[in-house]
Parts: structure tokens; sequence; C-alpha cells
């Protein structure tokens, strides 16, 4: 039999197929089944099987829920006042009454660090779904209507990718959150997460657009056309799937830069104002009595570290647990 | 005479071939088919073969309605399918369906099986209520010899064969009229092709269906087909079936072609002539006046580069060839096994 | 010449040993995974390290071993002792240089010849593998040859220093039929010419009737059969062999049904227990299941790995 066009297919196992395929295809078609039944499982089952057997794993997606539980219930770890203090008790150092010390105006830090928490993570968090759901939606309408469509979004993409991401923050929160205006906590979160939006999308639609792009021409979705599936049905159920987990993985990253993101907005001065508390306040704060009380700044600055390490390194093992290349 | 059912006319798809980005400039027409004409009838196996490249898989995805034609028609029970759009698309394709070559990516990995199969039934909910498709596809699991309770399991952890057969109950899940293989064996096994190419024939005799069975490899091509169209460069040189094309052929090329495909009998070997083609297939782009293949014709006069040849039977043949020289010549010599 | 290889692990490959003389064909004849390709780079000392251990055997080239020589050695032997061509001439050339290039090269390195000298002999390979306008073609780019081409453009890279024994692995399957003749000619007609050996690495049994001299089927990482190719495909002597004979469409034959092989070919980590075939295998006996059967001499210049061959061959 001559079979030109198929060659590489017969002599080499297509790198696609997970190794453990062969193992768990049962041994004949037509004969009944082995004993051995398997729990059908997703590729996402088998990132989560990946997943489990790694400590890196384990040790952030603990921090990440201990700092989660601290945005959601900052009253379960500490019963003090993180906004209001007493003057005599000014940077004071730590000790076991107040296990942080005190801030400048007597506040007490523990207390300030976790109700910091809430703040930091909330703005990162909603930021982040918002870039993955704007920026993941252009990349699908690019990628997949093509021609002058992808040509525009894209860009228009480009126009925001070329805004250096500082520079575009601190241009947009001084223009609507100057010194001079009096908005409301909600308010500056808000603006905040819009700018971190405004300024990183074109990241996520680059990557959905590059995948969708890679998918589209696949042959299940030409089978799916060919079953007379509509466009929306070819998206939800065809495309997003396969294309969604590089987001999913550059999302959990994105967590943590956003998180340090938000902290460097602070402390210029431009983000969150006191009285919200949040780590990158606390370190704009603190920043002024580095020589004379270096724990001020060391508290808040440890947590965001922990937090942002946290993310991204969740994301580096959801990337491995996903990558079959890797495996 | 039993009815056609498809009927393909004067079909014609190029591809502009375009330079630069803002100002498109169309620098010429890839011309992937180019006037084919044939008729599929009621139960039967069409056979459609030719190399690489000589738009045999742009015309499945023309018949699939993938594409719309550059001209030319394909009428399905007397009405044009190829203009069709919306609705009557989606009902049209109930009946025509496809199965495609390669098992590994024809399938949604993120799918299971019971998903992948039921997924017609999800698209044309009118075929089946929504109580009945779990059974509906077991049954179709077991039709095509899979184990019906492997229902949850991903494509991934099937072998190629196995996902062949998923993609074929795929195709059948709807009941339809006619099928469209692109090449759906050849990226399997010696031993499991047999495999398949025997249930795509058991199945033809249960549903009565009609195959538009694509294929380079011209003797899978005669295992199913009954009648057989032989491709060149866009064109059909020639049509006839399963003993016209094997035992008489009468264009050059199919000659070549034929005479070329390895027989597994050693013993055969001194007997077997191979007629030597010289060169490659010219590109679509630019294919030569007249005749396509004069460039690899040992035929090859001045006519050839003048006219083209039509498709119809002519003195030295009794079916469609499209040669100005048709002429009988014996290729393969048939033992009855 | 010899060959003994023995690859553990996944076990793809499981006490081969096949030989090739001087002009001979072999054609190792297997589906994919039967591990036909991996003596092959097991041979050529090409094997990716991990994940491929060869964990006993030998190779013997003019009967010294290959696999416990010197990777200094190892190197003079491949290019002019052995040579390799592969199935995919796209990407086993480097699309970066011009074909002649890559061919003169070999002069240049390995013959210590100067450029021009160099470039004459390459434009003689390219003439002797029947690529026309040799010598427009010397400073072209791959990506400018069509697969046939391309394909005889590696083969004269591959013999470009007269090697021995010549390597085939599955050299047409990339190829039309019109195409594939062309290229099964060529390497008859050079191998002719220069005595060599080949081993022609394939799962076409179509191919092979035309070119080979002797056949080794491997199954499941074992040769299960091997015979002169007159007697293999008249008189069969393992079932596996029967059944790909049987189930394979012939251009000379009208459609009927086929015979199959039930099932499918073993996973290589999980190799049922005896005869690999067993579970396949319509001959079948409790034996099979307990008992690896050998691989036996069961006639003159023929051996079969069946418990029942004796009885194949006798029957008529």
């Amino acid at each position: 039999m001559s079979d030109p066009t198929s060659a590489s297919i017969v002599s080499t196992p297509p790198s696609h197929q997970p190794t453990q395929a062969g193992s768990t295809a049962p041994a004949d078609a037509g004969l009944p089944e082995n004993a051995r039944r398997d729990k059908p499982r997703g590729l996402l089952g088998d990132a989560w099987r990946d997943l489990r057997r790694k400590p890196l794993f384990w040790i952030s997606a603990t921090l990440i829920l201990v700092f989660v539980l601290m945005a959601a219930f900052p009253w379960l770890f500490t019963s003090k006042d993180a906004v209001n203090g007493a003057l005599a008790n000014s940077r004071v150092e730590p000790s076991g009454d107040a296990w942080f010390g005190y801030d400048v105006q007597g506040r007490d830090v523990f207390a300030r660090v976790i109700y910091g928490a809430r703040a930091s993570i909330l703005v990162a968090v909603v930021a982040v779904l918002g870039t993955l759901i704007f920026g993941g939606t252009v990349g699908i309408i690019a990628g997949y209507r093509g021609g002058w469509v992808d040509a525009l979004l894209s860009r228009i993409a480009d126009v925001f990718f070329g805004l250096p991401f500082v520079l575009g923050a601190i241009v947009i929160l001084t223009t609507f959150n100057g010194s001079g205006t009096s908005n409301s906590e909600w308010e500056i979160m808000g603006l905040v997460i819009i700018s971190l939006m405004v300024l990183s999308w074109p990241v996520s639609m680059r990557l959905m657009r590059s995948s969708v792009l890679a998918t589209k021409e696949a042959d299940y979705i030409v089978a799916a056309r060919a079953m007379g599936a509509s466009t929306s049905r070819i998206i939800i159920k065809h495309l997003l799937p396969n294309c969604l987990a590089p987001l999913l993985v550059y999302g959990t990253i994105m967590v943590g830069s956003f998180i340090g993101a938000e902290a460097t907005l602070s402390f210029l001065g431009v983000g969150l104002k006191s009285p919200v508390v949040s780590w990158g306040i606390m370190i704009s704060e603190a920043q002024n009595y580095i020589r004379v009380s270096p724990f001020l700044l060391f508290f808040p600055a440890g947590f965001l570290v922990t937090a942002v390490l946290s993310f991204v390194m969740l994301g580096e093992t959801v990337r491995e647990a996903l990558d079959p290349k890797l495996r | 005479m039993t009815e056609n059912i498809l009927e393909i006319r004067d079909l014609v798809k190029h591809y502009p071939v375009t330079r630069g980005v803002v100002f498109k400039k169309t620098i010429g027409q890839v011309k992937a088919v180019d006037g084919v004409s044939f008729e599929l009838k009621a139960g039967e196996t069409l056979g459609l073969v030719g190399e690489s490249g000589c738009g045999k898989s742009t015309l499945a995805r023309v018949l699939m309605n993938l594409e719309k034609p550059t001209a030319g028609s394909v009428v399905y029970k007397g009405q044009d399918i190829s203009r069709l759009t919306g609705a009557a698309l989606r009902r049209l394709r109930r009946q025509i369906q496809l199965v495609m070559q390669d098992p590994y990516t024809s399938l949604n990995p993120r799918m299971t099986v019971g998903d992948l199969i039921g997924e017609p039934f999800e698209i044309h909910p009118e075929v089946a209520p929504k109580g009945s498709r779990q059974g509906k596809v077991k049954e179709l699991l077991d039709l095509v010899g899979l184990n019906p309770e492997h229902i949850n399991r991903y494509p991934h952890q099937f072998s190629g064969g196995q996902r062949q057969r998923i993609g074929i109950a795929r195709a059948l899940a709807l009941r339809p009229e006619i099928i469209v293989c692109d090449e759906p064996v050849s990226a399997l096994d010696v031993s499991i092709q047999a495999q398949v190419m025997n249930l795509l024939e058991k199945l033809q005799n249960e549903f009565g269906l009609s195959y538009v069975f694509i294929a380079h490899d011209l003797s899978v091509v005669r295992h199913l087909s009954d009648r057989v169209a032989v491709m060149y460069l866009g064109k059909i040189v020639e049509i006839g079936t399963e003993d016209e094309i094997y035992e008489r052929p009468t264009h050059p090329y199919t000659q070549a072609l034929l005479s070329a495909v390895p027989v597994p009998d050693p013993t055969l070997r001194s007997s077997k002539a191979i007629i030597r083609l010289t060169g490659d297939v010219p590109s679509p782009i630019s294919p030569p006046s007249g005749c396509r293949f004069r460039t690899r014709c040992w035929k090859a006069q001045d006519v050839c580069a003048e006219q083209v040849p039509a498709l119809e039977i002519r003195d030295g043949s009794d079916h469609p060839s499209a040669c100005h020289f048709a002429e009988k010549r014996e290729i393969v010599a048939t033992h009855e096994a | 010449m010899e060959f003994r290889t023995r690859d553990g692990v996944a076990k793809v490959i499981n006490g081969v040993t096949y030989h090739v003389d001087a002009g001979e064909t072999l054609a190792v004849l297997g589906e994919s995974g039967s591990g036909k390709s991996v003596t092959a780079q097991t041979v050529m000392g090409i094997l990716d390290t991990p994940p491929g251990f060869v964990t006993g055997g030998q190779v013997r080239f003019h009967g010294k071993d290959m696999l416990t020589m010197s990777d200094e050695e190892r190197r003079r032997i491949r290019g002019e002792g052995i040579a390799m061509i592969f199935q995919d001439a796209l990407s086993a050339l480097n699309p970066v240089f011009t074909v002649g290039f890559q061919i003169a090269e070999q002069f240049r390195v390995r013959r210590g010849m100067g450029r021009a000298e160099a470039k004459k002999r390459a434009i003689e390979m390219l003439d002797q593998v029947k690529i026309p306008n040799a010598k427009s073609r010397f400073s072209q780019y791959p990506h400018q040859f069509s697969g046939g081409m391309r394909q005889r453009a590696m083969i004269a890279m591959s013999l470009a220093l007269d090697p021995e024994v010549l390597i085939a692995d599955e050299p047409t399957t990339a190829l039309d039929v019109t195409v594939q003749a062309q290229i099964m000619d060529l390497l008859a007609e050079l191998q002719r010419e220069r005595q060599m050996g080949l081993i022609l690495i394939t799962h076409d049994l179509g191919v092979v009737a035309d070119v080979a001299d002797r056949i080794a089927v491997m199954y499941a990482g074992r040769i299960v059969e091997e015979a002169d190719v007159y007697e293999l495909y008249a008189k069969p002597a393992h079932p596996y062999t029967i059944g790909l004979l049987e189930s394979i469409p012939r251009l000379d034959e009208k459609g009927q049904e086929l015979r199959t092989i039930k099932g499918l070919p073993p996973n290589l980590m999980n190799i049922p227990p005896g005869c690999p075939f067993n579970p396949r295998c319509p001959m079948a006996q409790p034996v099979c299941r307990e008992k690896i059967p050998p691989l036996l001499q069961v006639a003159p210049g023929r051996a079969s790995a069946c418990h029942f061959a004796e009885e194949l061959v006798s029957r008529d």
C-alpha cells in the first residue's frame, strides 16, 4: 500500500498524544473490555493529577488561601483597629502585645497588614478578571473573524501595548484621581482597576488571538462546521476550551504582578489613598522612617512579596501541568 | 437506472494569490478545482483519486459547503446547494456528512466520546429528543464496533483506528444519505486500515449510504468504489466504472498512475512494466495550456498544447476520458482471487 | 556483517538480530510502533539518550562492534561505512544552506577537498541521482526543490562518501505514487552500481515486493519472521505475516471483504506475556500465552517466531 501524504502519521506517533494514552486504551475495539476500568479524565483532570504531586503547588495554594481569607474575613486574624490609633504608640517596636509594632500614627501594623490584603487582592483579582474577559473577547473576535477586523483590533492593541505601564497609569490616575479630587474608596479602587485593565488587555488579547488562530484551522472545527454548528457554538464548545489554558496561566501570574502594580501606584501617590488601607500605602508611608523604624517597611513589603510570589509560583506550576510537552 | 443523488456541474474553485497587506493586489489564481462535473448515484461509492495537489480535498470542502465555489453548481435532489445559507443550509447538512483523514486532529480533545457523537443531535435537536440521545450514542458506538461503556472517555484514550471509528459514528449520527470520506484510512496502519474499510462497507450496505471516497491510494479506492474519477491538476481526466478505469484505462495519466502502484506480489516483478513519468506536477497557479498533462505525457503532440481535450467518450475508449489520443492499454492483470 | 540490538525501558526493540550483505536489499517491514525505525537509529547511533538506552546487544560492521567503539571511530563509519536517508527530506536538509553546499561540505570536511573540487564532485552526485540541470540546482535551497527532488538530493548527500550500507527509513512514504516509483528505481539502480547493502525500512508491502531480496517482519519490537521475498509472499510462516498479506486491498483484485487482523498492536510498555501476537492471533493456543516463541529456522534461509511455524510451512 502506498501512503504518500499520510506518511508522517504512519510511522511516527503524533507528539500531542500523551504517552499514557496507550495504556488506558482498551486492547481491542471489538472484544469486551478488560477488567481494569479507568475513570474518565480530561486534560484538566490530567493536569490536576500532576499538580497534586507538586509541593510547590501546595505551598503556593495554601499561602493564597490564607491571603484570600485575610481579604474576606480580616477580623478572624486580628481584633485591633486598623484605621485609628493612639499617637502615644507612635513607632513603638514590635512586641508580644503588638507583633508587628505600631506605625507613626500609633496604629497597629499587624492589623493594618491584615486589612491591607483586602484592597490589594481585590484590586488585583478584579483587574485580572476584567483584563482576561475583555482582552480574551477581543482576541477571540480578532482571531476568529480575521481580515480587516483582525487588522484593526490588532493595531488598536498595539497602541495600548506601546504605552509604558507606569507612565500610562500615572497619566490616567492623575487626570481622574488628582490631589484635588475627593473620590470615595470604591471610586478610587475602580479607577485603579480600570487603569490596570486599560494598560494590560493587549497581552491577553494577543495570547487569545494567537491560540484562536492556531485552533480555528483544526480539523475538529472544520468537522463542527460541516455538521452545521453555529458560530457561537463553535466558539463556546470548541474554540474556548482549547484556547483557555494559556490565558488561565497568564491570569494567575498576572494577579501577582497586579498586586505589585497596585502597591507601586499607591506608593507613587496616584493610587489608593489613606484612610484606605493597602500594602502600597503602608510602604509609601514607611519610606520616610526607613532608617529609624525599618520594621514599618519590612512587614507590608514582606506580605507583598510573599503574595506576589505565591501567585507567580501557582501560575508556573499550573503552566507546567497544562503543558503536555513538559510532562 | 438509479437516480442521481448529487450532481456536480462545471465546478470551479480558485483561490486568489495576493500580495500586500493594506492594498491587496491579486497577482494570480490557484486553480485548485477547474471545471469538474460528475454525478453520484444513490447507494454507490464514487472514488476520487489523484496525487497531492490535484484538488481532491478542495473538491471535498466545496461539496461539504465549507467553501463557496467560484463557479458551477452542486445539485442535491434538484436543488443547487452551493448557494444555500442559513436554515436551509443547516437542514441540508443533515444529509451530507464528512469523515476526515486525521483521527488525531478531527476530534475535539476536550470533549468526551459521548459529547462528540452526541453533538450532531444538539446542533439538530429536531432529529432526536433530549432523553433518547444517550441511548442513540450508545447504539452508534456499538454500530461502529466500540464498547458503548466508553461513552465517558476522551479521544486521547483511544488508538488511531478507534478514533476513526468515533469519527464515523459522528458522521452517521444524523443518518445522512451521503458521506464524503476524505482519505479516511490513509493515516492508519495496514492491519487497522482493513478493519475501517470493512466497517465503511458494512455501514453502506446497512443504511444504503452513498459515498464520495477521496484517496490517493488506488488499491484502497478500487476496493471500495463502484465508479472512479481520476483527477489531475484540478480536472477530472478520466471517469468510469471500477472495471473501466482499472482494466481498460485510456488516459495516459491513469495508465502511468496505475502502473506505478506497487503490487504486493514479488512474482509479478518482472512482468510489470512501470510507465515512468518524468518531472513533477506543474503549479496550479499557471497550469499548462491545452491538456494539463501534456508536459509529462509521452504521447503529447502539438494539438495537446492548443486544445483542451474534453472529457468525453472517444473511439479508443468506452468511457469518458480527457485525452485527444485516448487508447486502451492493459496495465493490471486482474486475477479473481 | 551482523546487527544485534537490544533496547530496554519501553522495550521498543527486543532481541532483534538481522544482517545485510553487500549488494543485498533487506526490507524491515512493520507497522508503526513495531520498532523498525528505532533499530535503524540504534545502528546509526543517532538515538536520543535519554530516553533511548541500549541495554544490550551488538552492531557489528565488518566484524567490529559499533556500540563499544569510540565516538571518533563511530563517526568515521557514519557516512563512509553506513549512511541513512529519512522519510521527511525537508526536515532532514538544513533550510539555510543551499543543497549543493550541504553535499560539497561532506567532501571538504571528510575528504579534505578544496572548494572548487568539492563543488565539482557535488554536481556529479546531483547528476547521478538524476536531478536535471544539476549545475543550476547546486545553488538552490531545499525549499525550492519539490518533494521528489528533495529526496533525490538527500540520496545524493548520503551516497557522497560511498557508504557500503545504506539505511533507507520509509524513503517514499511521503511521496506520490508516480514519484515513489521514480525514487525506488533510482535507489535500486544506485545499489546495483555500487554493490551496496540496502536496508529498506517500510510498512508498505507493495514496495517491499518490488525491490527486496530478503524481508524481516517486525512486531512489537521483535522479528517474527525472516525469509526470502518470494518465499515470504508465497508461503508466510507467521500468522502475523499471513494477516498482513490478507488485509491489504490489492490493485489487481476486485473488492471483496478484506480479512482483518482483529484488535490493535500492543502497548510497548505492557507487552502481553508469551508470544506478543497471541491476543490477536487466530491460531493461538495456551502455550502461546506462556512461552515466548524463539526465532527459529524453519527451512533453509528462513526463520519464524511462532510455535506452529512448522505446520504453517508444511501446509498447502
